[in-house]
C-alpha cells in the first residue's frame, strides 16, 4: 500500500490549494458520554461539484460524522463548514440549501407521503406556502412516488420509504446533498435509479456527499472517496488516485509453482505467493512480457499468465482491515 | 436568501436563486404552527381522547336525570344541575379536571418531542432546518391548543346535554343572586378558559419530560404521575406550607366566578402559578433540548 494510506487521518491533497470546498471538517471528534470515541480528529475536504463517497464498515463513525455535519450532534472537538459557512452557528442560513437523508427514512406512519413532505416544507421558512403543493408533487415525481402520494407512510414498502426520504432531500433545489446509505433496502432497479438521480443532481451543479458501507454501490458515481475505519479517516482522495494506489498483479497458472516463484523473484517482482494453485505477485513495474519470456526460458510450463488489477472492494477491505464485520 | 451568499454562488458556478420567495418570519411560524395543529388534531389517538372527554358530561347528565342527587351529594354543582342544566358544564369540568383532562394533555405533551425523536422525524425537522427553540415553541402551541379544545369541549358538551335534559332559564349563583342565562353562559365559558390555563402548566411539565426521553408514552405517564402526586400532596393538611407552590393547588378556584361580585384573587394566584410553572419548565425544556445530541 502507498504511503498515503495508514491508520492516521489523511489530509486531502487539495486541502491547501484553491479548490472550493462544499464540506470541510478540521479535527472533528466526537466522544459519546459513555466514553466511546466515535469520530477521531476528522479532516474532511469535499470539493464543490464532486460526488464524494464516504465509505466505511457499519459502525465506523460515518453516521455520527454526518449528524455532526448537520448540527444534530455536537462535536466534542473540531470545526465544520458547509458551503463555506461554519456549522452549526450558520445552520439557519445554510441548511435550506442542503438536502439530507440521515440514517434511513423516518416519517409519521399515519400521514401520507404527501402530507409528510408538506409537514417538512412547512418548516422551511425560506419558502412561501404558495408553492408547497408544487414542490412536494415535483419531489414525489422525481423519485417515482407520484402514484403513491396519498398512501399512508405505514403502507409503504421499504423501498418506497427510502424514496420518500430522497424526495424530502430534493424538496427544493439544493447545493449540497448529504445522503446516508441512500440505497439501503432498494432493489437493483431502485439502486440504479438512485445513481441516475445522483448524476442528475450533480450535473445541475450540486455536490453530493454519499455514505455507504459498500464500495460497489458508489464506485460508479463517485469522483472522490473518503474511507473511514474505527472513527478515523484512513484514505481521502479522488477515485482515480485510489485506483492508482492499488498495484497491478500478475497471476501465473502453472503446474511448476516452485520454479515459477523462483523466476518471478529473480525478475524483481513483489514477493510471489501461491494462491489457490496459482503464483501471484505484485508487478512492481516489471513488464509482464519479460516475465513470460523468462518463465518460458526457464522451462516453466505456463498455462496462462494474467495481469490483474485488484478490485476496489479488495482495496477497501485492505484499508479498513475488514469486510462486513461491525467495528466496535 | 440573503445577499451575503453571493460569493458562494459564484464559487458554486450555478444559479441558486430560490424559486420561491421567503415568507416573513411570523408567517413562517404561523405556517409551521398550522402544520403542528394538523398533526395533533388529525391523530386518531388524540381524537379518541377527546371523544372520551366528551362522553363524560353525557354519562353524568344521564345519571343525574335517572337518579337526582340529594342536596350536598356528589361533586360540586351536581345538585344544581337539576335546577339549571348549564351547571352540568361546570360539574363535568370539576369531574374531568383532576384526572381525565390532565391525562389527555399529558399524552399530547409526552408525544411532542419524544414522539418525534422516537420515530426519527425529529432529525428531518431539524435539518429542514427548524431551529430547536422554534420546535419547542410550536410543540407547546400544539399542546396548549389541545388543552383549550379539550376544556371547551367538556364545557360545551356539558352545557348542551344539560340544557337538553334539564330546565334552562335564569341561573342561581353560589352567592344566591339570580342571573340571566346569557350571563351564566359567559361565566361558564370563562371557567372553561381558566381550566385550559390550568392545563398549560401540565403541558409545560410534559414538554420538559418529553425532551428527556425517546419514549412518548413514558413521558406521558411521568407527566400524569407528577400531576397526581401534586394533587395528593395538596390533599395532605400536614404539609400545607407546600400547597401554594403546587401547580394543582388552585385548579378548582374557578368556583369564585359563580359568585357576585366575582372574587378574582384566588384565580389570579392560580394563573400566576401556571405562568411560573410554564416559565420554569419551559426554560428547562429549552436548556435540555437546545444542547442535546439527536441520535435517533
Amino acid at each position: 500500500m502507498t504511503a498515503a494510506v495508514g491508520r492516521t487521518t489523511v489530509p486531502a491533497p487539495w486541502h491547501d490549494d484553491d479548490t472550493a470546498l462544499a464540506v470541510t471538517t478540521t479535527g472533528l471528534s466526537k466522544r459519546f458520554p459513555g466514553g466511546q470515541l466515535a469520530v477521531d480528529a476528522l479532516d474532511l475536504a469535499v470539493p464543490v461539484g464532486s460526488v464524494f463517497g464516504f465509505l466505511g464498515p457499519n459502525g465506523s463513525g460515518k453516521t455520527t460524522t454526518i449528524r455532526m455535519l448537520l448540527g444534530l450532534v455536537g462535536p466534542t472537538d473540531g470545526h465544520t463548514t458547509l458551503l463555506g459557512a461554519p456549522m452549526p452557528s450558520e445552520a439557519a442560513r445554510v441548511l435550506p440549501r442542503v438536502g439530507a437523508l440521515v440514517e434511513g427514512p423516518a416519517f409519521h406512519p399515519y400521514l401520507s407521503g404527501r402530507d409528510n413532505l408538506l409537514r417538512l416544507d412547512a418548516g422551511d421558512r425560506t419558502v412561501s406556502a404558495r408553492g408547497a403543493a408544487r414542490r412536494v408533487a415535483n419531489a414525489l415525481d422525481r423519485v417515482g412516488l407520484g402514484a403513491a402520494a396519498s398512501k399512508r407512510y405505514r403502507a409503504y414498502s421499504l423501498g418506497m420509504r427510502q424514496r420518500l426520504g430522497l424526495a424530502a432531500a430534493l424538496l427544493r433545489p439544493r447545493d449540497l446533498l448529504v445522503l446516508d446509505e441512500p440505497t439501503n433496502g432498494l432493489d437493483p432497479q431502485g439502486t440504479r435509479e438512485v445513481r441516475t438521480l445522483v448524476r442528475e443532481v450533480c450535473a445541475e451543479g450540486a455536490t453530493v456527499f454519499l455514505s455507504s458501507h459498500l464500495l460497489s454501490e458508489v464506485e460508479q458515481v463517485c469522483t472522490h472517496v473518503g474511507v473511514m475505519s474505527h472513527g478515523r479517516l484512513v484514505f481521502q482522495d479522488s477515485l482515480k488516485a485510489l485506483r492508482l494506489a492499488s498495484e497491478n498483479r500478475v497471476r501465473v497458472d502453472t503446474p511448476q509453482t516452485r520454479d515459477a516463484v523462483a523466476v518471478l523473484r529473480a525478475q524483481g517482482t513483489g514477493e510471489p505467493a501461491v494462491l489457490s494453485g496459482d503464483v501471484v505477485a505484485d508487478l512492481a513495474g516489471v513488464p509482464p512480457e519479460r516475465l513470460t519470456e523468462a518463465l518460458v526460458g526457464a522451462g516453466v510450463a505456463v498455462r496462462q499468465l494474467v495481469v490483474e488489477r485488484p478490485g476496489l472492494e479488495d482495496l477497501f477491505v485492505q484499508l479498513t482491515g475488514e469486510g462486513f464485520d461491525v467495528d466496535e | 436568501m440573503s445577499t451575503s451568499d453571493t460569493s458562494l454562488l459564484g464559487a458554486l458556478g450555478h444559479d441558486t436563486a430560490p424559486v420561491d420567495r421567503p415568507a416573513g418570519e411570523l408567517r413562517a411560524l404561523a405556517r409551521l404552527t398550522r402544520s403542528e395543529l394538523r398533526l395533533v388534531f388529525r391523530r386518531r389517538r388524540n381524537i379518541a381522547l377527546l371523544a372520551v372527554l366528551a362522553a363524560a358530561p353525557v354519562l353524568l347528565g344521564v345519571a343525574v336525570k335517572v337518579s337526582a342527587p340529594q342536596n350536598g351529594e356528589g361533586p360540586p354543582f351536581l345538585a344544581q344541575v337539576t335546577q339549571n342544566g348549564l351547571f352540568l358544564a361546570l360539574t363535568s369540568l370539576v369531574v374531568a379536571l383532576p384526572l381525565f383532562l390532565p391525562l389527555a394533555v399529558a399524552v399530547v405533551a409526552g408525544e411532542a418531542v419524544a414522539g418525534e425523536a422516537g420515530s426519527g422525524t425529529l432529525r428531518n425537522l431539524l435539518v429542514v432546518p427548524v431551529g430547536r427553540p422554534r420546535v419547542l415553541l410550536v410543540k407547546y402551541a400544539g399542546i396548549v391548543a389541545y388543552a383549550v379544545v379539550a376544556a371547551l369541549l367538556v364545557a360545551v358538551v356539558g352545557a348542551v346535554v344539560g340544557l337538553l335534559l334539564f330546565p334552562s332559564g335564569e341561573a342561581t349563583l353560589l352567592s344566591g343572586q339570580t342571573v340571566p342565562l346569557s350571563d351564566a353562559m359567559l361565566r361558564a365559558f370563562v371557567v372553561a378558559l381558566y381550566v385550559a390555563a390550568m392545563l398549560a402548566g401540565v403541558g409545560a411539565v410534559g414538554l420538559f419530560v418529553s425532551t428527556l426521553t425517546e419514549v412518548p408514552l413514558g413521558a406521558a405517564a411521568a407527566t400524569a404521575v407528577l400531576t397526581i402526586v401534586s394533587e395528593i400532596l395538596d390533599s395532605i393538611p400536614q404539609i400545607s406550607a407546600v400547597h401554594p407552590y403546587l401547580f394543582t393547588h388552585r385548579w378548582l378556584a374557578f368556583g369564585d366566578l359563580l359568585r357576585s361580585p366575582v372574587s378574582w384573587h384566588q384565580m389570579e394566584v392560580g394563573l400566576l402559578t401556571q405562568v411560573a410553572y410554564v416559565a420554569v419548565f419551559g426554560s428547562l425544556a429549552w436548556a435540555r433540548f437546545t444542547t442535546r445530541d439527536v441520535t435517533s
